[in-house]
């Protein structure tokens, strides 16, 4: 144990994924040994994300707006609604330059496990939208691991009811896989290979 | 295939060994607990991956030590040889190379080393209970196929989830608007498991019968005519019989199969929110004659036979590709001397088998002896006809 703002800062980074405790401390004492104006640059870094970025209100994604920039862009089509976990996807699936549609961002995917169901994650939302706006078809590019197909059957399920073409991207991805480490190549190549569900 | 040399550090009572093998037969010799069956163990670890005796791996590392280093080379049809590497880390994950290079998953250098061991604790596969013999056909089919290891994990974490699910709507914490969907998929990675052992039963069956046909043969007084049977027992109440001839119900057919017999429990599942259903509570049938080998086989029957099944396993696994190094421990003393010789036969046609005994004349074979003291090979003789090269290397 050590004492005062260290200990309080290895606790905090502690709390990080991906950091133990070790990591933690070795962290907390490089932050210690830098300049001032580098450990400061960091604060601001972290409390501008806080201040500046929130969830676009139509689609969960991050955005600096009230939408975010996909959202924003008329050059989208308004009509085809691909639908991802986490922001990361989406930024995984605009690197391809595959898909010209919008997004929406469910927050995570079904897991028992995690105490995460369809009510913990954007689904509502998500039904609401498809009432609202003019959407023709929903692409399903939930993680291909058991979980993201889980979540992608039971969305197609739910979707059935409703008047709008649901695909699921094609799975020529690893399976177990994440969609943010699959290159893009791959990632391009599941999106124009998606079959209709 | 076969093993031209085994290195062990800090594995188990060895601090230091080498381990030189023939082709054909060596055999292992030494008193009770000096580290005969640690070397089958470590020749058997470099291809699957894991211990027959433990489901850790910390007690395979020397007391003292941190991590064991082992290491072999085989050499494989056409001559080519190969020099696998593991380093065992309880404390973290393991280390592989495959001629000396490091490998990124440990995984992509199993499997190349082929082995099928028998050991005393192989009667469980006919006395334990049905998991040891669901774990049986699992790992013949992981060593025979490893994309079957990815099949079986995916069904595992479904079946947590769907168990995580069932809980919670005892609980009242989640709907039951998602048991449909993981029901879907535990019957449709369940149906992969299903598909694959049924034939795996059906390529073990023949196999096994004619093994257990050829030990136990011409013991005058015994009824011959009780051989082997094997029924695959699905959760769902259906007995497949195994059938060598007999092809594998589709996956499809399997997984509706499956759904439905999942439906018939579903009252029950509420009540106790656990999965009732599925491969995680199938059963492979043993019989001998008309009886089940549980509870009904002698000693010497249930040690045959589960004898024969590792036999039958080596077939299984020669028929997709290398033929796996056999190894022995302490099969000879258990048996009754025609049994011994008929085994010894067999294991004459094998391209290599490594075998132990605490005393030797019980193995009724000619090869190499190396003797085995306290985690040394302290000497080691070539039998009459064969100039083995299996010398003393170790040190204390
Ligand atoms: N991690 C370890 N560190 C040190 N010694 C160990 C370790 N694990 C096992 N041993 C020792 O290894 C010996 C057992 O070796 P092994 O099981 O190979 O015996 P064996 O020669 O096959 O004997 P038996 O004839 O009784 O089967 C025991 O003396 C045991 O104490
Ligand atoms: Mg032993
Ligand atoms: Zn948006």
């Amino acid at each position: 144990m050590y004492e005062g703002p260290v200990q309080d800062l290895i606790e905090e980074l502690g709390r990080l994924p991906g950091v133990g405790p070790k990591s933690a401390q070795r962290l907390a004492f490089h932050l210690l040994a830098v300049d001032r104006a580098d450990a400061e640059r960091l604060a601001r870094a972290i409390v501008q994300l806080k201040e500046r970025v929130r969830f676009c209100a139509r689609c969960f994604n991050v955005s600096e707006h009230e939408e975010c920039r996909v959202c924003r862009d008329p050059r989208r089509d308004p009509s085809v609604l691909c639908v991802v976990e986490e922001p990361r996807d989406v930024q995984a699936i605009e690197k391809t330059g595959e898909f010209r549609g919008r997004y929406h961002v469910l927050g995570g995917a079904i897991s028992p496990i995690d105490g995460v169901g369809p009510d913990q994650l954007h689904i509502r939302q998500l039904v609401a939208r498809l009432g609202e706006e003019d959407i023709g078809e929903v692409v399903l590019a939930t993680n291909p691991n058991i979980e993201g197909e889980a979540t992608a059957s039971y969305l197609g399920r739910l979707l059935k009811a409703m008047d709008v073409r649901v695909s699921r991207i094609a799975s020529g991805l690893p399976v177990g896989g994440d969609l943010e480490y699959a290159d893009e190549v791959t990632l391009g190549r599941a999106f124009s290979g998606r079959r209709e569900l | 295939m076969r093993v031209e040399r085994l290195e062990l550090v800090d594995f188990r009572n060895y601090r230091h060994a080498t381990l030189d093998l023939a082709p054909g037969v060596s055999v292992l010799v030494g008193p009770n607990a000096q580290g005969k069956t640690n070397l089958l163990e470590a020749l058997h670890y470099l291809a699957i991956g894991g211990s027959h005796r433990v489901a850790t791996d910390a007690p395979l590392v020397r007391t003292g030590a941190e991590t064991a280093v082992l290491r072999t080379t085989a050499r494989f049809a056409g001559g080519r040889r190969v020099t696998v590497e593991l380093e065992v880390r309880p404390a973290g994950r393991n280390r592989a190379k495959v001629n000396g290079q490091l490998q990124s998953r440990t995984r992509d250098a199993l499997g190349i080393v082929r082995s099928v061991l028998f050991a005393p604790e192989d009667l469980q596969l006919v006395r334990g209970d049905p998991g040891d013999r669901r774990r049986f056909l699992d790992d013949l089919l992981l060593q025979r196929r490893p994309a079957y290891g990815a099949a079986r994990q995916e069904y595992e974490r479904i079946l947590r989830q769907r168990n995580a699910l069932l809980r919670g709507l005892r609980a009242g914490r989640q709907g039951t608007e998602m048991l449909p969907t993981w029901t879907d998929a535990l019957v449709r990675a369940g149906a992969t498991l299903l598909a694959a052992r049924i034939a795996a039963v059906h390529a073990l069956a023949g196999p096994a019968a004619a093994a257990y046909r050829d030990l136990v043969a011409t013991a005058p007084e015994q009824d011959i005519g009780r051989d082997v049977t094997m029924e695959y027992e699905l959760s769902t109440g259906r007995s497949v019989t195994a059938d060598p001839h007999a092809g594998v119900p589709a996956p499809a057919e399997l997984a509706e199969e499956l759904r439905a017999g999942v439906a018939d429990v579903a009252v029950a599942e509420r009540d106790r929110a656990m999965t009732l259903a599925g491969p995680h509570r199938d059963e492979l049938f043993l019989g001998v004659g008309d009886l089940p080998a549980k509870g009904f086989a002698s000693h010497g029957e249930q040690w045959s036979l589960a004898l024969a099944l590792r036999l039958a396993s080596r077939e299984v696994l020669h028929e997709v590709g290398e033929e796996p190094v056999v190894l022995l421990d302490d099969v000879f003393a258990e048996l009754d001397a025609g049994r011994r010789r008929r085994l010894a036969d067999r294991c004459t046609r094998f391209e290599q088998v490594v075998v132990t005994a605490a005393v030797d004349d019980d193995v009724p074979l000619e090869g190499p002896r190396s003797f085995v003291h306290a985690g040394t090979l302290v000497a080691a003789w070539p039998s009459a006809d064969d100039g083995g090269s299996a010398d003393e290397r170790g040190t204390g």
